[in-house]
């Protein structure tokens, strides 16, 4: 190996993103590229595994071992393989890697990069954010030192992240004296654990990563170990294939509409998750339900593709075309449809500074869903690095994972961990931080079930129009939007309905109040007068609405002293368009209004409203435009 | 699906979450293969459209064959672009060329504070106007709140630590050993006022990747990367004074993917010829989480 002259080799030069090439260059497929992510306890010696894979397979830059040997001995410190990937300053300084890092590398079989990751229980967060995007993992055990709380830890959230392909190398044999015994129980252990959380590890393998035994050289003083090394155990995984024979599922993204240069498209845009979508395929979005068909799959720079499969950014244009939002799934409507629901029971890991709690508001996403939630019950807390479990816990701390119930603020659609992984998963976020992953076990029917099924129903058999609900805003200039004036018993919510309505119409707004009375005492004639009614009567006054709203109209109602139970039934009813105004200063329900309209002025109450009704994209003023109806699902529209 | 295909649905996965989660999100268009890829991808992403601008700082040192090819794309592309630069600094010659400070500090200067003041909008921005074929002050001076980077993880070390939606604080800063987690492509969109989010939509991407992908897609790259028959040629695209040509004889695309895979370049650090790099001892470190990109 020859030494670089000095000016070819930049100071800065990270060996830790160099790529490797083999000797084997021409025969490496360029499509295969496996991501395995590194795991263990703290000084087990991963990053020791790493640099030896670097320097056995076969093609650190020229020199730079040579260099690094160099820096050492000056420094009169013994040379060690992790010192390849120690890439930034802070790491070399504190002796642990503390950030997810990539390393590339070849083999005669196919690209790697390695995801480094940390071990520190500190740095967990880095350890999931490098787990997630790897297909295989390597797990290091000190055979010294033995199985540690991390070398389980890790383990379990492997599994839970889903990556079922583990490589588990006992390491440091060297300081075992390269004996079978301590491998064999160590093995024995940790299979053990494996068992129990149904993982499977497709090897073990006795190593000495800074000797370098079995990592790429196959070791004599480990000849009692007949498997392969680590390179070729690395060889001998599969790339997973994409999901195409999944269901459907395709959370909307977005739906563009971007007129510059005359473009007429209406492009629902997503990446499929699992399964195939063709031209002419009837689609159905959920939770809302909605349905339509294919009528193109829409691509930049190439003709358009007759079908989208798994894994794919992709985007198609509709028959009938539907008021589709962000955060909705889109399947087929010859497919199992997802669950949709606003309870769910979840297996769910914490890695919050504070600890996750009941009653504290949180934000759920799943998929491109993004839905209020907050803990319901918490049913078990498990310790991930001894699988011991607590009952009767009323919090969950960093590093626990838990067995809880959440209830959402909406509705959400998604499957079950064991129907489909993939729209099973969500992350918690508390504030403005991702504080937590889980999966969802199970659905869990809410009191909005029998509504959401006769919903269903409806949409199904809804005779449509010809007339688009797009060309309807477009012509009027306004979204459809039920607003809902509630408030207290003597508050004169009729009043300032009435008012905004006129207002509106004044302003060449298409609006209409729609009083309670009018309905109650003829659409619900046959239920007036009996008691727990009310249900019914808001129930009907919904599915009006849903009329109304149909007809591109914004919709003004009053209602005394709605629950958030009962706005939830009308926001059921008129899939989603609604939203709330409290009149008065305090809320005397569990109602989360959209709205709180204090007692000021009538100029005041209305230019707020017009305002909340302006935000939400309802009014918009010109011609309808892409930028102007764009919804920004920051922070703030969730509340 | 090979490989190049993962990549780049990830990328416009990325930039299709971006789009909704930020009132104001920009793109940096350094003119360089990198940042075009990813202008390239935007286009993939919304379909031939790019619906936010396009932020270029101009160091005013640029190689100025840049500054021609970046203005013929903009208007054969109908981009929306902006460019803002540090004046005060220029017009005190506070430069290295002109001798009066470092490499580094020149950076700092015409750079990393350029881009954070321009991206604060406390600075002038001035805007392509498409009807004049003319930039002029732009009257939007809301800060971007989210600003998708072209940054790739094996460029450098620094680089390899980010995440796709990497969060700076008020000062512009980095925090390395603070990082949010990411995973299930749930990436951070929530963020606290004053603070923003930098994208990188081609963190996996490798230098390798990027000539590829500009092969297969055909995308117009600047022609300063080829050989015009001098036996060299750029690498990695800079400020003319602090850049230097690279000993090499590729004059296609396809010949630097032969140069880079097997060739002579195989074992050379890509921003050999930035002489900033070398300047920041330890991996463009303090550059990046003082802003630099």
């Amino acid at each position: 190996m020859s030494v670089l002259p000095v000016s070819n080799i930049a100071s800065h030069e990270c060996l830790s993103n160099h790529r490797i090439s083999s000797t084997f260059d021409e025969a490496v497929p360029e499509a295969d590229c496996l991501s395995v992510v590194i795991t263990g306890h703290v000084d087990h010696g991963k990053s020791t595994v790493i640099g030896r894979l670097l320097a056995d397979a076969g093609g650190l830059p020229e020199g730079k071992l040579d260099q690094l040997r160099g820096e050492c001995e000056r420094n009169a410190k013994p040379f060690e393989y992790a010192f390849l990937l120690d890439a930034l300053r802070d790491e070399q300084a504190q002796g642990i890697t503390i950030d997810a890092a990539r390393v590339f590398f070849k083999t005669a079989q196919r690209r790697y990069m390695i995801i480094d990751a940390p071990g520190h229980v500190e740095f967990l967060k880095n350890m999931i954010t490098g787990a997630s995007r790897a297909e295989a993992a390597l797990l290091v055990i000190d055979a010294k030192e033995g199985i540690k709380e991390n070398s389980r830890r890790h383990g379990y959230l492997l599994s839970v992240l889903g990556i079922s392909q583990i490589l588990v190398l006992v390491n440091k044999m060297d300081l075992v004296a390269y004996q079978r015994a301590p491998f064999e129980e160590t093995v024995a252990e940790y299979a053990g654990f494996l068992d129990q959380i149904g993982v499977h590890a497709a090897q073990f393998i006795p190593v000495a990563a800074q000797p370098g035994d079995n990592i790429a050289r196959r070791s004599d003083r480990l000849a009692w170990y007949a498997g392969p090394t680590v390179l070729e155990a690395l060889d001998r995984l599969r790339s997973e294939p994409p999901p195409t024979s999944t269901p459907l599922r395709m959370p909307v993204q977005d739906v563009y509409k971007f007129t510059e240069r005359n473009d007429t498209r209406r492009i629902v845009a997503g990446t499929i998750e699992t399964g195939r979508l063709r031209i002419g395929d009837e689609v159905v979005f959920h939770p809302s339900g909605k349905r339509s068909h294919v009528r193109t799959i829409e691509a930049f720079n190439r003709p358009s593709p007759l079908e989208a499969i798994a894994g794919e950014a992709t985007g198609f244009t509709l028959t009938e075309e539907l008021y589709v939002t962000r955060g909705e799934i889109a399947t087929r409507a010859d497919e199992p449809p997802p669950a949709v629901t606003t309870r769910i029971r979840v297996t769910l890991f914490w890695l919050g500074r504070q600890p996750l709690l009941p009653n504290r508001p949180y934000v759920v996403k799943l998929g491109t869903a993004k839905v209020q939630a907050r803990v319901d019950i918490i049913h078990r807390v498990l310790d991930a690095s001894t699988l011991g479990v607590a009952l009767d816990r009323d919090r969950v701390e960093r590093h626990e994972v838990c067995e809880c119930s959440l209830a959402l603020s909406r509705p959400l659609a998604f499957d079950t961990v064991t129907t489909n992984k993939a729209t099973s998963r969500f992350v918690i976020v508390d504030e403005y931080e991702i504080c937590g992953g889980g999966i969802v076990q199970e659905a869990l029917p809410d009191r909005q079930a029998h509504v959401r099924e006769k919903v269903l129903q409806r949409d199904l058999l809804w005779d449509p129009s010809h007339v688009s609900d797009e060309r309807r805003a477009e012509r009027y200039g306004q979204c459809p939007q039920l607003l809902i004036v509630t408030g207290e018993e003597h508050a004169d919510r009729k009043g300032v309905a009435r008012e905004l309505e006129a207002r509106l119409f004044d302003r060449g707004r298409f609006v209409y109040f729609l009083g309670m009375g009018n309905v109650v005492h003829g659409v619900d004639s046959d239920i007036s007068g009996s008691s727990g009614s009310r249900g019914e009567h808001l129930r009907r006054l919904g599915e009006i609405a849903n009329i109304l709203l149909d007809a591109g109209l914004i919709v003004v109602a009053a209602a005394a002293a709605l629950s958030a139970q009962e706005v939830e039934m009308i926001r059921t009813t008129v899939r989603q368009r609604v939203v709330t105004a409290w009149l008065g200063d305090h809320v005397s329900t569990d109602l989360a209004p959209d709205l709180l309209l204090p007692n000021t002025t009538a100029d005041d109450r209305m230019s707020r409203l017009k305002e909340h009704l302006q935000n939400r994209g309802a009014m918009f003023s010109g011609s309808m435009h892409a930028k102007s109806t764009r919804p920004v699902t920051g922070a703030d529209d969730v509340a | 699906m090979n490989h190049l295909d993962e990549l780049e649905h990830r990328s416009v996965h990325i930039l299709r979450e971006a789009y909704p989660a930020f009132r104001n999100l920009c793109m940096l268009w350094s003119i360089g293969k990198d940042s075009t890829v990813l202008l390239w991808l935007a286009r993939k992403a919304f379909f031939g459209h790019v619906p936010f601008p396009l932020i270029h700082i101009d160091t005013s040192f640029k190689i100025p064959e840049m500054i021609a090819y970046r203005d013929k794309l903009v208007a054969a592309w109908g981009l929306n672009l902006i460019y803002g630069q540090n004046a005060e600094a220029l017009k005190d010659r506070r430069t290295f060329p002109h001798g009066q400070v470092d490499r580094l500090t020149c950076c700092q200067l015409l750079k990393s504070e350029a881009l954070k003041h321009t991206l604060s909008g406390e600075w002038p921005r001035y805007r392509f106007n498409h009807a004049t074929n003319d930039y002029e002050p732009d009257r939007n001076r809301e800060p971007f709140t989210g600003v998708i980077v072209g940054a790739r993880a094996d460029e450098e070390g620094s680089r390899s630590k980010e995440r796709y939606f990497s969060p700076r604080n008020n000062e512009n800063l980095w925090d390395v050993a603070d990082q949010p987690p990411e995973f299930w492509q749930q990436y951070k969109t929530e963020f606290a006022p004053g603070t923003h989010v930098r994208i990188h939509p081609l963190l996996d991407w490798t230098e390798l990747n990027i000539w590829e992908y500009i092969e297969r897609e055909r995308i117009p790259v600047i022609g300063l990367y080829f050989d015009p028959g001098s036996g060299t040629r750029y690498r990695s695209l800079g400020c003319g004074p602090c850049t230097a040509a690279i000993p090499s004889e590729a004059r296609s695309v396809g010949e630097i993917i032969h140069e880079l895979s097997t060739g002579r370049l195989a074992h050379v650090a890509e921003r050999s010829g930035r002489a900033q790099d070398a300047a920041d001892h330890g991996g463009l470190e303090t550059l990046r989480r003082s802003g630099y990109m």
